[in-house]
């Protein structure tokens, strides 16, 4: 019986959630669909920690769907790299869940609760299958069910801001856009390889060195996915779409929507194609490095003269999106190491702020935005102290997991000969303080314009809390986290660095 | 060089429906017709694909006892119908949200709607200013 559990991990882990979602949507119960809901996710998240520990002993699980034999059919690939997003989706999903429960009735009419629940499971179905895959139009497919739940998701928000349908229709258009553009390189790929199983796609596309379709169709799939994981030209969908969207859908997006798509970017650099061809090292070091750290800049300067919070948070993400890409375009063993903890501690700090300022708008039932953020920390102490270690984390304070990340991350930088790299990280945290150094003055030290009594309920910071306590866990032991990230690098990027 | 220009012309048709469909999407204000543009850029993938699987002088792919029959590539075909209900799907949640966007803001013209945003963005900003905080348990 556990056999056959255990052998099936990979299918089910994508299944349990994408199943569930259709039982989701028949039950009119707002308790019984949420707690649906929250045994699904955590289900998920059990199935993850097991495969986590097959794959430290088989190091590579493949998963034959419907019997046929890779390469012709589908495969399912969990390996070293693949886990760490496939835990950070299953464990982010579940924390959320709990913390929806309470936050989604204030935002979303009763009737449409079931529904919503039904495209949050979808959602995080299909960013699990987009890491779980090993087909690239399987990818495909998993990126369109995560993306359409997602706009679906955004466009909920309209029942208290109408600015989250255009949020909604611009997220759509655009994803739409990067999707096919993605499906266009995967098109021209298979047409001179003849394949689509990404293991396989790797093998054959040593011998197609500098033809043109190869390098169109690399192309074209870099850019689609470039557009899903934000990065800096193609963003502008996201801080729109996460400060529109209901709360509770901000922390889900926030926390796993780019991550996943970010993980797909590396394993088409890196795993797909091979680091030390040509193609991947200008790539890397002519549009992706600079892309990088002009988004470094431009999402720190957009969150400093920010007003509302929500949005101020999603430049924030861009800006840290930029450190990840930029330490994939590094290209060393250390710098992607680096960069798969900051995926990992990103997570963990996006998910933690959005969810404290989430708790903010849900007492004082509004728009938070800097000014009415005054004197509410003294009323309300434990998210206060939530949102503050967060965003020392954030801006990369020792004994915090932010602190591991541009660790690091500057140690890769600096060992890559790029010292100047390093000093425009170092410059750009700084940058980073003044918006989360905004905030917490508004938050502390401005005095209440009128006495504010509030009582916080617990269903809503436990989850809160027990991000916060992963965020100085993971600063003070990062040993977990920083040995799958460099076991991740070494099987990416390989003995050729 | 005539010959082997006109022999891709499959390809220069996706090409231009491509390049249609993506200027209607970035270039037009009408949220329905960038609808169109993202349909018509859709499709013209799905003709680049269905030209790969053609092969000439291919049958379908239906196993006969034949030694010399040349059989098209029928992945393609197969990959193509997944796309055509994720395009679909696409353009039936574009058209819902349109329809939303028209009932709120009563345009559907980028221009008109980022106006009206721009003011509610900042009239969120003034409000938020007056703060009349309730007790709330």
């Amino acid at each position: 019986m556990t056999d056959i559990l255990i052998k099936n991990l990979p299918i089910l882990v994508v299944l349990c959630p994408l199943m569930m979602s259709l039982i989701v949507v028949l039950i009119p119960n707002i308790f019984l669909s949420s707690l649906l809901t929250f045994a699904s996710t955590f289900v998920a998240f059990i199935f993850s920690i097991l495969l986590y520990q097959e794959v430290q002993i088989h190091s590579t699980i493949s998963y034959a769907l419907g019997n046929w034999a890779p390469p012709i059919g589908i495969e399912y690939v969990i390996d070293k790299v693949s886990i760490i997003p496939i835990i950070i989706i299953t464990l982010i999903g579940f924390l959320t869940t709990i913390f929806s429960s309470k936050v989604m009735p204030d935002e979303i009419n009763e009737t449409s609760i079931s529904k919503v629940y039904s495209l949050w499971l979808l959602a995080i179905a299909g960013l699990i299958g987009l890491v779980t895959t090993g087909d690239a139009f399987n990818l495909f497919v998993f990126l369109e069910i995560s993306s359409l739940a997602s706009v679906a998701l955004v466009a909920m928000g309209a029942q208290k801001d109408k600015q989250a349908l255009v949020a909604a229709y611009n997220y759509l258009i655009i994803g739409a856009v990067g999707a096919t553009l993605y499906v266009i390189g995967v098109g021209l790929l298979y047409g001179i390889t003849g394949t689509l199983n990404m293991a396989d796609l790797s093998e054959r596309v040593v011998d197609l060195k500098n033809n043109k379709a190869l390098i169109a169709g690399f192309g074209f799939m870099i850019v689609g996915i470039m557009v899903k994981a934000a990065i800096f030209p193609m963003h502008i969908w996201l801080p729109k779409a996460y400060a529109y969207a209901p709360s509770a859908v901000s922390v889900l997006l926030a926390a796993t929507a780019t991550k996943a798509s970010l993980y797909i970017l590396a394993r088409i650099l890196f795993s797909v194609f091979d680091i030390a061809d040509n193609l991947i090292i200008n790539t890397l070091s002519y549009v992706i490095l600079p892309l990088s750290i002009i988004a470094m800049f431009a999402g720190t300067i957009m969150a400093i003269y920010e007003k509302d919070i929500k949005r101020l948070l999603a430049h924030s993400s861009v800006a840290q999106i930029g450190y990840i890409t930029l330490a994939f375009a590094i290209g060393t063993k250390a710098s992607v190491a680096a960069g798969f903890i900051h995926v990992f501690n990103h997570a963990l700090i996006k998910g933690a702020l959005f969810m404290a300022i989430t708790s903010i708008s849900f007492y004082i039932q509004k728009r938070v935005t800097l000014s009415n953020l005054s004197g509410l920390g003294r009323a309300m102490p434990i998210t206060f102290f939530c949102f503050v270690i967060c965003s020392l984390s954030l801006a990369g304070l020792p004994l915090t997991a932010g602190f591991i990340s541009k660790l690091y991350l500057i140690k890769a930088s600096i060992s890559a000969d790029g010292l100047w790299i390093a000093i425009l990280i170092l410059f750009s945290s700084a940058l980073s303080v003044i918006y989360l150094w905004k905030m917490i003055e508004a938050l502390w030290l401005q005095q209440p314009k009128k006495e504010i009594i509030i009582k916080e309920n617990p269903k809503i910071y436990t989850s809160l809390l027990i991000i916060t306590f992963l965020n100085i866990y993971f600063g003070l032991d990062a040993s977990f986290v920083v040995d799958s990230s460099i076991e991740a690098a070494e099987k990416l990027v390989g003995v050729s660095k | 060089m005539i010959s082997s220009t006109i022999g891709i012309w499959n390809y220069w048709i996706v090409f231009l429906l491509m390049m249609i469909g993506l200027f209607l999407v970035i270039g037009r204000k009408n949220f329905l017709k960038k609808i169109v543009g993202l349909a018509i850029f859709q499709t013209s993938v799905f003709l680049l694909y269905i030209t790969f699987g053609k092969i000439k002088g291919g049958t379908p792919p239906i196993l006969n006892n034949a030694i010399d029959t040349v059989y098209s590539n029928p992945l393609p075909h197969v990959l193509i119908l997944t796309a055509i209900v994720v395009g679909v799907a696409t353009t039936a949640l574009g058209l819902s949200l349109v329809l939303r966007i028209n009932s709120e803001y009563g345009s559907i013209e980028e221009d008109e709607i980022s106006a009206q945003d721009l003011v509610d963005y900042h009239d969120q900003i003034e409000t938020s200013k007056k703060i009349d905080t309730k007790f709330i348990e």
